[in-house]
């Protein structure tokens, strides 16, 4: 039994505010050990990783011939030199060019992707339970196989699961697209998340069903508020598999459900010779997925933290 | 019922279509713990199942049914009319470029989850204690949110190549001008180029373990870090005596998750290569013969493999899962 | 009802003011665009079509017909322009769905009982797959079988035919034996368009006595994603025809002569004595290999900054340029017919793309035959006023093409000396003309494998049975 678990007040109503109080405690003591090399070091490689990143932005607002006859850098230069390098053109053209708005686009993308977030850590979150601290027989096995499904490559399930919704008659509709993105999420959640559960003391578990509390009550007053950090940050990496998936949403969906990806991937032209254009259509559908990372950003910290009280 | 199923152009129907779908859900589920709550004592099994069910359902519709199927392809001809018996696994073994395939994915699985996982956790201790943390983060987490074939045509500008005389269009390449050298091929150069490959990989992956690594780190109590201090622990061996074995489970669950998506991970290759030039892999050759070449039983059989190469990924796993319930 | 039977009349007026296909044409498509708003095929309603050609098929008011393709944003436009004449006479919605990944997920969709009505197939070796190892493809109803007798050449009929059934109609064609120069440039330097193959190597030796830095007599490249390697294909195909004539080209993608003969060998030489040669390879792009690595969708641009002479590929091409760049006889960029042996041949490679159809409702069979018809190639040419499209259809009016490229596609293709081959790789199991060739192509470039080897390889990956 560790000491964190000693500063947790009130084992009986776990609260994820205690935590973070003593997170606080902890950064200060961090603060203290903190190298200015190791920060210098940081920011040099969090730099160079986004060199890459930046090339494609300053790429997308470079006309056609630029792109390819000179490097992105060179219009560093050029700016200086005081010649005129940058131009919006091809923004214009994966915003406007089109028989379709790009505000439809963005529309399908939600309604493709936050059912298709919430339905598989719903069902993942009550199975990772069941796995974690319900001991039934074939758990074991069932957990293994459930982990091992992970491998699986969504490429096989196509025609069968497409074959199904033809009989059901929902092809073509968000149906198909939720549940299609639940079941390929399913293996990865559960294993996840009832990795997470299990960092959770045994003994909050254990003295809560000692009260007479029943598997529900416990998932629900203590599993979950411990939990529900945690769930934040899996659900921002399902936001973004999602957010950015073409394959199931061009097989399973139709034109009036098709989200940006689709869209994007169109912007390379029938031939493919487009990339200019491609650049800034990856920009525009990017705008989403970091906003989503920033503003959850913190959940990530405070989340996991709160979910591995066990140390 | 239509109303429910389709909802044309209109985004307001769209939008309550989505409330709806997630409602049902949530509805779906309460109805299922309330009926497991009911009983006064109810078996394990129940209750277990009870739990468990929706998944199980669901992935036994979505993926086990279809994987099974696929296993039974792999014994069939190229459009599953007719038993061919291990046919197809005799192709994959014999001719000379599925072996090359087979030992690239081998070369991935050994080489991609480990160098990324390491990164990422090499990069959560560095930041762990920076004052840009939040900004340092974010930008190593930023590929993470570029879909797998826009982060390779990132990484194809980087890699791109024009010969000496001629502006220079790729990083790299210009680095090495810049440096006096004669532009390369880089993408044709083997076995390098399958490195450079599983470098947008990592790039990208980095994000993912350095996220759920950062958070274990954190979560080691302060007193362990206080007492490895007295005992006079510090800096290298600081990370290695103390933080590593802290957070080993977390480790594992993060080097098995990537080691997972390296198999599946084709649409790298296919955008950078196409698989040519000795580059391609397992699952990018699945690909072609399902969707290209129309080989239904030929991408069985490579996607069976799929499954044995990641046996003893399963079994690691399995192993550390019961050694940390010891620990318990 | 009242509304079709309205504009039936309309229609039915102005057939009789009009030619003998009825065709009116306004304004719009003669104007001279250059290309600057790019698509924007509006016009289409502009041509009208006799409406009398699907009274057989009954009242079609009100019915959708769902169409799958390749062809997305910007060309999509001026392919849903081109079936509004079709949509005003018989009230059908037409459905059209567009996907660069349409050839890899057609499949999926036919087997999960899930196909389009129509389908526009890029290649005959999908629509012989389909055929054969899904059976779905249904054959074409007589209209169409006669408008494809009368609008198309024989050979044409025969890539729609699989097994002695023919399946599907050929849609738009397009040429490919054509090499990109720059008018201004020859002229400066003095050089004639060469009317021969042995003309060709001469310019191409005297150009390259004048190489300097990157610049090079050829440029090419043949990386086009997971498809890479078939604008080599092309190449090899090219020099096939001319160097050992279209009746050997017959027997080879039909393997009654073996992938690696003698003769074949020779013409990969040949077209590697082009480009496999330093000196003649690659202007503005590296050495030999990177041809391999070379977009072929750039690999023609190192003309515009005087680093390349010429560059192969078919007409098509005409519409990769970057924007602003003129394509015209005194324009920045033009093309020439890849020459033959002697002026006396024209040996041309031509591919285009099919209807596939999936079910047999009126509607879709309709509209099955309103794409093959000669209607459907004006309006398509009159809704295309950038120009970069033709067909091999005799019913086809030049003078409705927009750019003096197009009409000399088409000029080729009308031509009575053209002796047409349809893409070998299209035509040859596609473990061949979609993989192991392919693959040959790159390997050739990249790792300078002889033309034995690589034609043996590819011969070995032939299905056996």
């Amino acid at each position: 039994m560790s000491t964190v678990e000693a500063a947790t007040p009130a084992p009986e109503v776990p609260r994820p505010a205690s935590s973070s109080s003593m997170s606080d405690r902890a950064r200060k003591a961090r603060k203290a050990l903190s190298n200015p090399w190791a920060s210098t070091l940081a920011v040099v490689i969090a730099i160079l990783w986004t060199i890459p990143t930046v090339g494609l932005l300053v790429t997308s607002f470079r006309p056609e011939l630029d792109v390819r006859r000179s490097g992105w850098w060179t219009v560093f230069g050029d700016a200086l030199a005081g010649e005129g390098v940058f131009s919006l053109r091809n923004y214009e053209t994966a915003l406007f060019d089109g028989s379709t708005n790009l505000a439809t686009y963005f529309v399908n993308s939600f309604v493709v992707t936050l059912p298709a977030v919430f339905i598989p850590i719903t069902v993942a979150l009550l199975a990772a339970y069941g796995f974690a601290w319900i001991d039934f027989k074939g758990r074991d096995f069932l957990f293994i196989a459930v982990f091992a499904l992970q491998i699986v490559p969504i490429q096989i399930t196509l025609v069968p699961l497409l074959t199904a919704y033809v009989d059901l008659g929902v092809n073509g509709t968000f149906w198909a697209i939720w549940l299609s993105h639940s079941a390929f999420a399913l293996p990865l959640a559960t294993f996840l998340l009832h990795n997470f559960m299990k960092d959770i003391p045994a003994s909050l578990v254990e003295a809560a069903r000692m009260d007479g509390a029943g598997h529900v009550q416990v998932f629900f007053r203590v599993v979950l508020p411990l939990l529900t950090p945690a769930l934040a940050a899996f659900g921002i990496f399902q936001f973004l598999w999602v957010w950015n998936d073409l394959l199931v949403a061009l097989i399973m969906g139709k034109p009036d459900t098709f989200p940006l990806t689709v869209r994007v991937a169109e912007l390379a032209g029938s031939r493919g010779g487009d990339w200019h254009v491609l650049s800034a259509g990856a920009f525009i559908s990017m705008i989403v997925p970091l906003i989503v990372f920033l503003s959850l950003q913190r959940y990530f910290v405070r989340g996991l933290l709160a979910g591995s009280v066990k140390g | 019922m239509d109303w429910l199923l389709h909802a044309g152009d209109d985004p307001g129907h769209k939008f309550l279509l989505m409330l709806i779908g997630i409602a049902l859900f949530v509805a779906l589920m309460g109805i299922i713990l309330f009926v497991v709550d009911r009983p006064r004592n109810p078996p394990r099994w129940f209750v277990g199942f009870g739990f468990t069910g929706a998944a199980l359902l669901l992935l036994l519709l979505g993926l086990v049914y279809p994987a099974v199927r696929t296993i039974a392809n792999s014994f069939m001809n190229r459009n599953s009319t007719g038993f061919v018996g291990l046919d197809n696994y005799a192709r994959a073994f014999t001719e000379p470029q599925f072996l090359l395939v087979l030992g690239n994915t081998a070369l991935w699985v050994l080489v991609a989850p480990i160098v990324a996982t390491f990164a990422g956790l090499a990069y959560a201790y560095l930041v762990d204690k920076s004052r840009f943390e939040a900004v340092a983060k974010g930008l190593v987490f930023l590929p993470m949110a570029i879909s797998m074939v826009g982060a390779s045509i990132i990484w194809k500008f980087v890699y791109e190549f024009k010969p000496a005389g001629v502006d220079q269009t790729g990083l790299l390449n210009q680095f090495i001008v810049w440096l006096g050298g004669e532009p390369q091929q880089f993408l044709l150069s083997r076995p390098l180029n399958t490195f450079l490959i599983m470098v947008v990989f990592i790039w990208i992956q980095a994000g993912f373990a350095m996220t759920l690594l950062s958070a274990s780190i954190k979560a080691i109590p302060d007193d362990i870090i206080e007492a490895a201090r007295l005992d006079g622990v510090s800096g290298l061996g600081m990370f290695w005596r103390i933080t590593i074995p802290s957070i080993r489970p977390a480790l594992v669950v993060v080097l098995t998750t990537i080691a997972m998506t390296t198999l599946k991970t084709f649409d790298i290759v296919r955008t950078m290569t196409a698989g040519q030039y000795g580059t391609s892999i397992v699952a990018l050759e699945f690909y072609d013969q399902r969707f290209r070449q129309g080989d239904a039983g030929l991408s069985a059989a490579l996607a069976v493999l799929l499954f044995v190469i990641v046996i003893p990924v399963i079994i690691y796993n399995v192993r550390q899962q019961r050694l940390s319930e010891e620990v318990r | 009802m009242t509304i079709r039977m309205a504009s039936r009349r309309r229609a039915a007026a102005v057939a009789a003011t009009g030619a003998s296909l009825a065709l009116i044409l306004t304004a719009c498509a003669d104007t001279d665009d250059g290309g600057g708003d790019g698509g924007g095929g509006g016009e289409a309603a502009a041509y009208e079509i006799d409406c009398a050609a699907y009274d057989e098929f009954g009242d079609l008011e009100g019915k959708t017909v769902s169409v799958y393709t390749t062809i997305v944003e910007p060309e999509a436009e001026t392919q849903t322009a081109s079936y509004e004449p079709f949509e005003e006479c018989t009230g059908v919605t037409i459905d059209y769905e567009a996907s660069r990944e349409m050839e890899a997920q057609i499949a999926t969709r036919v087997q999960a009982g899930n196909p389009p009505d129509i389908a526009i197939l890029p290649q005959p070796g999908l629509l012989q797959s389909l055929v054969r190892d899904y059976d779905a493809v249904l054959p074409a109803p007589e209209q169409v079988e006669a408008n494809v007798d009368e609008g198309w050449a024989p050979e044409w009929k025969e890539y729609g035919t699989v097994d002695g059934t023919f399946y599907a109609a050929p849609l738009g064609s397009n040429v490919k034996s054509f090499v990109w120069y720059s008018p201004s440039m020859f002229e400066e330097a003095g050089y004639e368009v060469p009317e021969t193959w042995d003309e060709l190597l001469d310019l191409t030796a005297t150009i390259a006595e004048s190489n300097e830095g990157a610049t090079r007599p050829w440029c090419a490249g043949v990386e086009s994603g997971d498809a890479s390697g078939w604008p080599g294909t092309d190449w090899i195909e090219d020099v096939v025809l001319r160097t050992a004539g279209p009746d050997v080209y017959d027997q080879w993608y039909s393997h009654e002569i073996p992938f690696n003969d003698p003769q074949i060998v020779d013409a990969w030489d040949a077209a590697g004595e082009i480009l496999k040669n330093p000196d003649y390879v690659n202007g503005g792009l590296g050495g030999v290999d990177s041809i391999a690595t070379s977009t072929w969708t750039d690999a023609g641009y190192p003309i515009l900054d005087g680093n390349c002479w010429m560059h192969r590929a078919a007409n098509f091409y005409a519409t990769q340029w970057p924007e602003g760049t003129e394509v015209a006889p005194d324009g920045d960029v033009y093309a020439f017919y890849l020459p033959a042996e002697t002026t006396d041949e024209r040996p041309t490679l031509v591919a285009g793309e099919f209807i596939g159809a999936f079910t047999d409702r009126p509607e879709v069979q309709a509209f099955q035959t309103y794409l093959s018809s000669a209607d459907w190639a004006n309006a398509k040419a009159a809704a295309t006023p950038s120009g970069g499209w033709v067909s091999a259809n005799k019913g086809l009016d030049p003078e409705l093409l927009a750019t003096d490229f197009d009409k000399l596609s088409a000029e080729i293709l009308a031509d009575e000396a053209t002796v047409a081959r349809f893409d070998a790789s299209d035509l040859m199991p596609a473990s061949v003309g979609t993989d192991t060739f392919w693959n040959g192509i790159i390997e050739w470039f990249a790792s300078d494998k002889s033309s034995e080897d690589v034609t043996t390889t590819i011969e070995n990956s032939w299905p056996k049975n």
